[in-house]
């Protein structure tokens, strides 16, 4: 049975969608970080559906996926080593309590 | 492919990688002797780049394409590191001190991290490049932004670069699956001619400006600026607001200019709006800002709003014009970065009640300041005036007379709030004025590079047509 490439899109754009609504209404930062790392999979899955079903000719859309996997994991490395940093500094990873500086 | 033409094309790059591995080297195996002169050797590295930099590589591609330079990027890639080195001259007061002097290296080799992922986005012929080089100039970022680690502020504010910085890269990825499904290609010179309009591209482009929206803190997008920009180190905001944010300018309007030309409709309307939106909402925030980081912060993203004034042409006089924007802007931002810097390093503060009567006490950081202040502001004999009016010409010749004079009602809003520190240093009576201090060498030099651009950047008309020559339109 052949899966149409629209119900692949459909599933990452859902994914999209529920990260950045995951990353706005969350207040806890691991939890944000979780949602952006739901942002590039829905990327990750738009480049190989693209490629597999539209332009199997080539793999650029391969190749994307495979460096936008080792960028996200930097950036989560980096973003979980600032993590634990807030956590040493006020004993939580509240969003609420990060507002020393505003407006 | 030879070896020959990627030492040429790729030799900004190149020996900025040699420096970073040298400086590395250095900082693990040097003794606590040789560690002392680690500072002046990585000065001397990065001018060395800098002088070599401005001896400008040809234009041509490399890697099958992945990699295009043209003489106007590795300009850019030159001034980028001309700033870099100023803020490096600037960061050695903060460095000196107990709790960050041993990181130093650290500083220095992240810095330069970032210039190196800056210098792969601005000469990137692919979008993949693109991206990368975009990373690996902003995840260094948030290591330096958190360079204080016992202050809850600094890591407050990298938690906010990160987050954001993901979210935005995240968003314009996403943008660019839209272009590489319509396309079935990513390479900049091939995407034009597969360009035709329809929703999904159209979609990809609005995606695309604004994870740049975000790079560049345009206003829609700038919400992490002020944050970060006040929680920082002081020399990593300097760096932030002139190195990071010309770089992206520039990657934005190379790939605007190069890949999206066929669609400058689209563009060109959401750029208008963003650019009313940014000038106007910064300059009204920025007058009732108290912390003087802060303050700069607003003033930067409504600067970046005149700076992406320069795009909406599409012209080369825009190009030329943001170039040259972006030198004067790096050099007036910094002679005022280095005096907050100064001023933060001896009395601790940075609010801006505390250049009160700083003219009585430190005659010569006063005026540096407000030889920077009017400069950014757009007073005539300074530089800032000229980069000013290059861009409203080039806008204006291109027909956006509204725009141009919104961006001039706000150019003299913008003056009202940077003689307000002017006039809390020269006129503000105080009781306690900052004490006299006296800087160290490396301040007072860079201080003095600035200065003499600002001032030299104003009279001398040569540079800008000097720049002109290797400009490019759509």
């Amino acid at each position: 049975m052949d899966i149409p490439m629209q119900c692949y899109l459909l599933v990452a754009a859902v994914m999209f969608f529920c990260g950045i609504y995951g990353f706005i209404t969350r207040h806890n930062v691991l939890a944000m970080l979780i949602s952006l790392e739901l942002i590039l999979n829905a990327v990750n899955i738009n480049f190989v559906v693209f490629n597999r079903f539209l332009y199997p000719e080539a793999l650029e859309g391969y190749f994307f996926t495979l460096f936008s996997i080792g960028v996200a994991a930097g950036e989560t490395a980096v973003a979980i080593a600032i993590i634990i940093n807030i956590y040493r500094n006020i004993k939580n990873i509240k969003v609420e309590n990060l507002d020393n500086m505003k407006f | 492919m030879d070896f020959n033409s990627i030492l040429t094309l790729l030799r900004p790059e190149l020996s900025l990688l040699a420096i970073i591995i040298i400086l590395l080297i250095y900082d693990l195996f040097a003794g606590n002797t040789a560690k002392k002169y680690f500072q002046p050797l990585a000065w001397v590295l990065l001018a060395a780049h800098t002088v070599w930099s401005f001896c400008l590589t040809p234009e041509g591609t490399l890697f099958g394409g992945m990699f295009a330079t043209t003489q106007a990027a590795s300009l850019v890639k030159a001034i980028l590191s001309l700033a870099t080195l100023i803020v490096f001259l600037q960061a050695g007061g903060a460095l000196a001190k107990a709790e960050s002097s041993f990181k130093t290296g650290e500083f220095y080799v992240l810095t330069l991290s970032t210039l190196f992922g800056m210098n792969i986005m601005i000469s990137s012929g692919h979008f993949l490049m693109f991206y990368l080089g975009l990373e690996t100039a902003s995840i260094p970022l948030a290591c330096l932004v958190a360079f204080d680690k016992y202050k809850q502020n600094s890591a407050e504010a990298a938690a906010k670069y990160i987050l954001n910085a993901a979210l935005s890269s995240g968003i314009l990825v996403y943008g660019l699956s839209f272009i590489y499904g319509t396309c079935g290609t990513l390479y900049f010179a091939n995407v034009p001619s597969l360009l035709d309009m329809t929703v999904l591209q159209v979609a990809g482009i609005v995606m695309f400006l604004a994870g740049m929206g975000f790079k560049i803190s345009l206003v829609p997008f700038h919400m992490w600026t002020p944050d970060v920009y006040q929680g920082a180190p002081t020399s990593v905001t300097a760096y932030l607001s002139v190195v990071s944010k010309g770089a992206a300018a520039f990657a934005l309007m190379t790939v605007l200019f190069k890949v999206f030309a066929p669609m400058a409709a689209v563009w060109q309307d959401l750029l208008y709006g963003i650019i009313i939106v940014t000038i106007t909402l910064a300059n009204l925030f920025a007058i009732r800002q108290k912390d003087i980081k802060r303050f700069f912060a607003y003033s930067s993203i409504s600067q970046a709003g005149y700076v992406v004034l320069g795009i909406m042409a599409g012209t080369a006089e825009g190009m030329t014009a943001m170039i040259y924007y972006i030198l004067v802007y790096i050099l007036s931002n910094l002679a005022a970065f280095g005096v907050i810097s100064t001023v933060e390093n001896h009395t601790g503060r940075v609010n801006i009640d505390q250049y009160n009567g700083l003219y009585s006490t430190n005659p010569r950081m006063a005026f540096v300041m407000m030889l920077a202040l009017f400069s950014l502001g757009g007073i005539p004999p300074f530089a800032g005036f000229f980069s000013k009016f290059f861009i409203f010409t080039s806008a204006a010749a291109s027909g956006y007379y509204v725009l141009v004079f919104i961006a001039l009602v706000n150019t003299i809003i913008s003056l009202y709030y940077y003689l307000l520190v002017v006039k809390a240093m020269f006129i503000n009576k105080t009781d306690a004025p900052a004490p006299h201090f006296r800087s160290e060498k490396a301040l007072v030099f860079s201080l003095a590079i600035c200065v003499a651009g600002i001032i030299f950047a104003g009279v001398a008309s040569c540079l800008y047509g000097g720049i002109g020559q290797f400009t490019f339109g759509m």
